[in-house]
């Protein structure tokens, strides 16, 4: 029944891409950009085009200003994020030893304005904190994604594996499925990507604004009709890290555009 | 909060044809759309946009419902003179965004 749904949902064009599995080798591994229209990439590569532009430049106003009860913002600390934040998208998720647990790059900010800034958590998928970490990714645009999981974070990133390979929903499908076996094939008329999240935070045409990877995952969860996991869960985040340690070695676009 | 971003040439020769390209911050609501209890949902959305330069109006357009969020609007005109640009989008709710370039012809 599921290979009849399957095969009724994909049509049946000869895969464009390599064949990857989950450990591709990185020849085979295509950025969703290069499935994108003329149109659409020539959107994402004009940043005078592009409308993540405006989080990128909202993220650079909240970055010098002032906040919290500490009264000090990001620059005071970090200085010129062109130079103190060159790289940092690449390396996260990232696995910090002193609380034990993985972050991912919303979380970090989070956590900074909390701690040094004495100010509020931003809430996810809001305008500020998709500015300050488009804004944050932005400096690492072009730099490989560079994710090296050590004895302390293995765990998560297998966790992020499992639950990639694990199937969802009443759709019964598994992420790998659809993006290792199927990537490159075409659903409902889209091309499938092989989930490479190179350019997140995003500005996605279907949503008609900038969202993060996470808010992407949920989507693709709740196409399953699988009951998503909250915004910061552990098990997003272990996705999270098990995608970008999957993409490692591909170029940071933030912010791309997607369709 | 930067709200539009305009990209016009620093410099042109007297009678070439510039390319101008703006893109303006905006959800673009189209009225259409209802809240999940059903209640309906305001439009919101640019109107109006007009391109001035040297107080002479070069381009403008009008906007509807169907267009996208964060409109991007491009044209071309002639370098006559040295000059400013103004860029000025207006919509519902007392939207107003301008934006002003210089352009220096050779």
């Amino acid at each position: 029944m599921r290979a009849a749904l399957l095969a009724a949902l994909l049509l049946a064009y000869a895969p464009a891409w390599p064949q990857p599995t989950a450990d591709q080798p990185p020849a085979g591994r295509r950025s969703g950009y290069e499935a994108m229209s003329r149109e659409t990439r020539a959107m994402q590569d004009d940043d005078a085009a592009n409308p993540a532009t405006f989080s990128v430049l909202d993220g650079a106003a909240a970055w010098g200003r002032k906040t919290g009860s500490a009264d000090r913002a990001c620059s005071a600390c970090h200085g010129e994020a062109q130079a103190s934040m060159k790289g940092v998208a690449a390396r996260y998720p990232a696995f910090d030893a002193a609380r034990g647990r993985l972050f991912n790059l919303e979380q970090r900010i989070n956590a900074c304005r909390v701690e040094n800034q004495g100010a509020r958590a931003l809430s996810y998928e809001s305008r500020e904190l998709l500015a300050l970490t488009t804004f944050v990714a932005r400096q690492s645009r072009g730099m490989p994604i560079n994710i090296v999981p050590n004895e302390r974070s293995q765990p998560h990133l297998d966790a992020g594996r499992a639950l990639y390979e694990r199937k969802l929903g009443q759709v019964d499908l598994s992420c790998a499925q659809c993006h290792d076996q199927n990537a490159g094939r075409h659903l409902a008329g889209n091309p499938i990507p092989q989930a490479h999240p190179t350019g997140y935070p995003l500005y996605r045409l279907e949503w008609q604004s900038v969202g993060s990877l996470q808010r992407r995952l949920r989507n693709c969860m709740s196409g399953l009709r699988a009951e998503a996991y909250e915004f910061g869960s552990p098990e997003l985040v272990g996705l999270e890290y098990f995608l970008m340690w999957r993409a490692r070695g591909m170029q940071v676009e933030t912010p791309a555009v997607r369709p | 909060m930067s709200n539009a971003l305009v990209t016009v040439p620093a410099t042109a020769k007297r009678g070439e044809i510039v390319e101008i390209k703006t893109l303006v911050s905006h959800n673009m609501e189209t009225g259409y759309r209802r809240t999940e209890r059903g209640a309906p949902i305001q439009r919101d959305i640019v109107r109006t946009f007009s391109c001035t330069y040297n107080g002479v109006e070069v381009f403008s357009a009008e906007l509807h419902p169907a267009i996208s969020a964060n409109p991007y609007i491009a044209f071309s005109t002639r370098a006559t003179e040295t000059g400013q640009l103004v860029f000025t989008w207006k919509g519902d709710n007392g939207f107003v965004a301008t934006s002003t370039a210089t352009l220096t012809v050779s």
